[in-house]
Formats: C-alpha cells, structure tokens, sequence
C-alpha cells in the first residue's frame, strides 16, 4: 500500500490529470520513435533532424501547434453536429482505455474485476465515432472508408478477443491486475524465478493478439479504411485542424494503450523478478514503458515492412485463418489447464 | 527447399531490420557535402577562346536563354603580303539560368568545343535576375569540367 493517504477528489484529480497527460505523451513518443525515426531508418533516411535541434524531436509537438491554429472547417453539406462530435468520441474511447491500465501494484485508475473485457468493449467504441465521421462527412471517400472501418473493425474484435481467452482461462481471472499477479506468481515446471509470462505458453495468442491489434489500428498492412492512395484518408478526408489532431491522437494513443494490454497479458506487465510492495509501484511505469516500447516496435515493425491488402484478402485473413487459430488456442489452454 | 508459408513475410522484416541498423543514405547537405561525380551536368560553362560567337547554341536553344553579341576584326594575314583576316571577336554571353531547361543542347551542337558541363551546383540566388550570367561568370566554372575521356582504340583523333 502506499505510505500516504489520499482523498477521494484528491487521488481523482490525480488520476485525471495523469490521464489526460499520459495520452498526448503517449502519442507523441510513439509517432516520434517510430513513425518518423524508424520508419525513416528502415527506408535509408534519417527522418526529421532539425526542428528542436537534437535529431527534430520537436517535429510533432510543433505540428500539434500547427494543427490548433488552422481553422476549423466543416464542409458546407456537413451534417455539423456529428461531424465536430465524431472525433472526440474517437479519442474518449482511447482515453477510456487507459482506466484500467496497471502500472504498478497499487497504480491504477480502476482495478475492474472484468478488466480486460471492460478494454475491449470501449476499444471497439471507436469504430462508431468512424462511423460517424464518414456519414457526416458527406463525402463518398469518407462513406466509403468507414464503412470499411467498420467491417475490418468488427471482423478484428473477434480474433483479438478470443485470443484473450486463452489467457484468462490459464489465469484464471479477467482484471489486469489479477493477469498480472497470476504471472509474476507462476511457476515454469516448478521453477519460480522469472514467473510464468504468459508470452511462453500462449505465444500463439499473442501472435494473434498482435495481428489483430495491428488491424484494430488500422495501421498498414490493415490500412484499408485510411488508403490514402484509394480514398484519400478514408473517414479523415474532410477533417482538419485539432479535429484530425484528435484522430491522430487517438490513434497513436490506442496503438500505445494495446501495446500496454498486451504487454500486460503476454509479457507480466509491471512486474519484474525480485521486486517487491513500494519499490514495484515505482519501478513498475519503466518496466510497464519498456515492455510497451518492446510490443509497440514489433507493431510499427510489421506496419512500415508489410504492403497493405486487398479487401478480400483482409476478411479472408480474418475469418479463416486467424478466427480458428484462435479457437484452436482457446482449446489446447483449456485441455490443458484440466489436465495439470 | 520447400515454402514455408510466410516466409516471404519474414525475409521482409529481415530487409527492414537490417536497413534499420545500417547509416541512412541522406546526406545532410548544408552541414556535409557530397562531391558530385567529375562528368555531372550541373551547369554549363564556357570556354571562351573557342568560341567564334557563330550562333549556333543561341539558335538551337529551345529556351532563347542565350545572349551573345560579337563584333567583326581584322587580324594581320597569315602569309607575308596577304589580305588580312576577319574574324568574329566575342562581346557578350549570357546565360539566362533562369529559363535555362538544362537540355544540354547547346553543349552538342557547338562545332568548336567551346561549352561543357560542368560538376558546379552551388549558384542559387535570391534574386531570380540574378541568375543571368556573363561569360566571365561562364569561364570560371570551366575549373570544375574534367578531361575528356580518352579516345576508344584504334580512333583516329581529327587533325
């Protein structure tokens, strides 16, 4: 426990504020390490290096600045309600996330019972403010582009929840804290030493887990719905100013937040061997940022390599390949977890 | 060997990662500088003794960016007693590198050697007029023009 007592609207304001700070940072060190500077090395460039004088890493918050002084525009057959709405509904689905999110022991917003269904559920909210977007839009690419988003979306949540099961069936539990105690306590063949991190027995899943993330990101080679060179950004087309800078962060901000819910079911989450009580709460954000950098470079890794697919080949994909190797995992862990 | 599905896949990530560990290709030009190749085009240059001002670049430019003025001597006769000769003394050539196109087809047609490429790049300016350039400016990038190569075997060079 901590050494300190606080409120109820203390420790709130608290949450909130490191919330609210969490998701821009997030967002900007994802979009900087990766998409400007490691997509620039892996295609022989050097990406950004001058703006803040040390290898550009002021690039992004100056065109977050940028974006907040462009003007606003809604187009003129907008359906202008939903079209300003559409956006933030995007970004409160990815700042809903972060509520369960364990970086600590006793570092959490809420600890849910129902923990890692609670994430899932409000990460597809998403997919509705997609919707949304391309409807008001009044705009065929936009149209277009959601309603791939949607199907893509809701085609991914299935792969992606059912690798989940594997874990709560060996864990036994669905809150991330519990998932993550259940792996710092586990044992290999009765060997204790480093845990049980579930990335060993259900690497399967996590391979599943990581495909279909990668899609509920729409993120190359899943980036049907945003195809800038088909449907010129999909639903974003008509969007500008902080309202894309919304979509932008929500985007970078969920990448980060299922990069932490996978690194939280796979690879032990902020636990690390041979720490114990106050000294994990405050190792535990570095070990929880370094295991989300690990999972987040395997993510960018695949989206800067792989070509995008065709419409066909993505639910194909889906359904037939990633769907029953799902199942198949959901199976073997519940086979063996009554035999042992 | 057999296929192995995905492998494709994973020899791609292969490439990226080691792209990824290697230097970049970018050089950062106004901080470090990268020599171009000796037989560049980056500007054409002038070497003016050659030139008879006979017109035929100016004539041939699809762009009209060239401006040369000339006007007629008289040099002594090459045999004692003889009539003196004429020949076309050069006033001016310009350059306009503004309407330049870098075709280079000044540099072919010039019956007498007189214009070359030349590796120099570095002659931005900020005013766009400023970018016509006299034969004076013409003659100093012809430092930077190579050698021509030699000749392939058994070419007979023309008297």
């Amino acid at each position: 426990m901590l050494a300190f007592e606080l409120s109820f609207w203390q420790s709130t304001l608290l949450k909130t504020v490191v919330v609210l700070s969490v998701i821009p940072a997030a967002a900007v060190i994802l979009g900087y390490v990766f998409l400007l500077k490691m997509m620039a090395h892996m295609q022989s460039r050097l990406g950004p290096m001058e703006p803040g004088g040390f290898h550009g890493w002021f690039q992004l918050i100056g065109d977050g600045i940028k974006f907040i002084q462009k003007e606003d525009i809604i187009p003129a057959e907008a359906d202008r309600r939903v079209f300003a709405i559409a956006p933030v509904i995007v970004l409160v689905s990815t700042f809903l996330l972060y509520i369960v999110l364990p970086a600590g022991p006793d570092l959490v917003v809420q600890d849910l019972d129902v923990g890692i269904f609670y994430a899932l559920a409000v990460s597809s909210l998403s997919v509705i403010g997609v919707l949304m977007a391309g409807w008001a839009s009044a705009n065929k690419y936009s149209l277009l582009g959601s309603l791939r988003a949607a199907g893509q979306l809701i085609a991914y949540e299935l792969p992606l929840v059912l690798a989940v099961v594997g874990v709560v069936i060996q864990a036994g539990t669905m809150s991330l804290q519990g998932i993550v105690h259940a792996q710092a306590d586990g044992e290999i063949f009765g060997v204790g030493l480093i845990g049980n991190p579930y990335l060993l027995t259900q690497a399967l899943g996590f391979v599943i887990f990581v495909a279909a993330s990668q899609a509920e990101l729409t993120q190359t080679p899943f980036d049907m719905p945003v195809a800038e060179s088909e449907l010129v950004a999909g639903y974003m087309t008509e969007y500008s100013g902080f309202r894309f800078l919304f979509f932008f962060m929500a985007e970078f901000g969920t990448a980060f937040a299922l990069s932490a819910i996978a690194a939280t079911l796979y690879l032990g989450g902020w636990s690390v061997p041979f720490v114990e009580g106050n000294l994990a709460n405050v190792l535990g954000p570095f070990v929880l940022g370094a295991k989300i950098m690990l999972v987040a470079f395997l993510i960018f890794w695949m989206r800067f390599t792989f070509p995008r697919f065709r419409e066909d080949q993505l639910q194909a994909f889906a359904w037939k390949i990633l769907i029953p190797l799902s199942l198949l995992n959901i199976v073997a862990t519940g086979v063996l977890k009554v035999a042992f | 060997m057999p296929k192995i599905p995905g492998q494709g896949l994973v020899k791609g990530l292969g490439v990226t990662f080691k792209t990824m560990l290697q230097p970049a290709v970018t050089v950062q030009y106004p901080k470090e500088r990268e020599e171009p190749v000796g037989r560049a085009r980056g500007v054409i240059a002038l070497k003016e003794e050659n030139c008879t001002a006979c017109m035929l670049c100016a004539r041939e430019c699809p762009d009209w960016c060239i401006y040369i003025e000339g006007h007629k001597e008289k040099r002594p006769p090459r045999r004692e007693g003889g009539k003196p000769r004429t020949v076309n003394a050069l006033d001016r050539f310009d350059i306009d590198y503004a309407l330049c196109m870098y075709c280079g087809i000044c540099v072919e047609v010039c019956p007498f050697d007189a214009l070359f490429w030349s590796p120099e790049f570095e002659y931005s300016e900020v005013r766009i007029a400023d970018l016509l350039h006299d034969k004076d400016k013409l003659g100093e990038w012809m430092e930077g023009v190579p050698e021509p190569q030699p000749l392939e075997a058994g070419a007979v060079k023309k008297k």
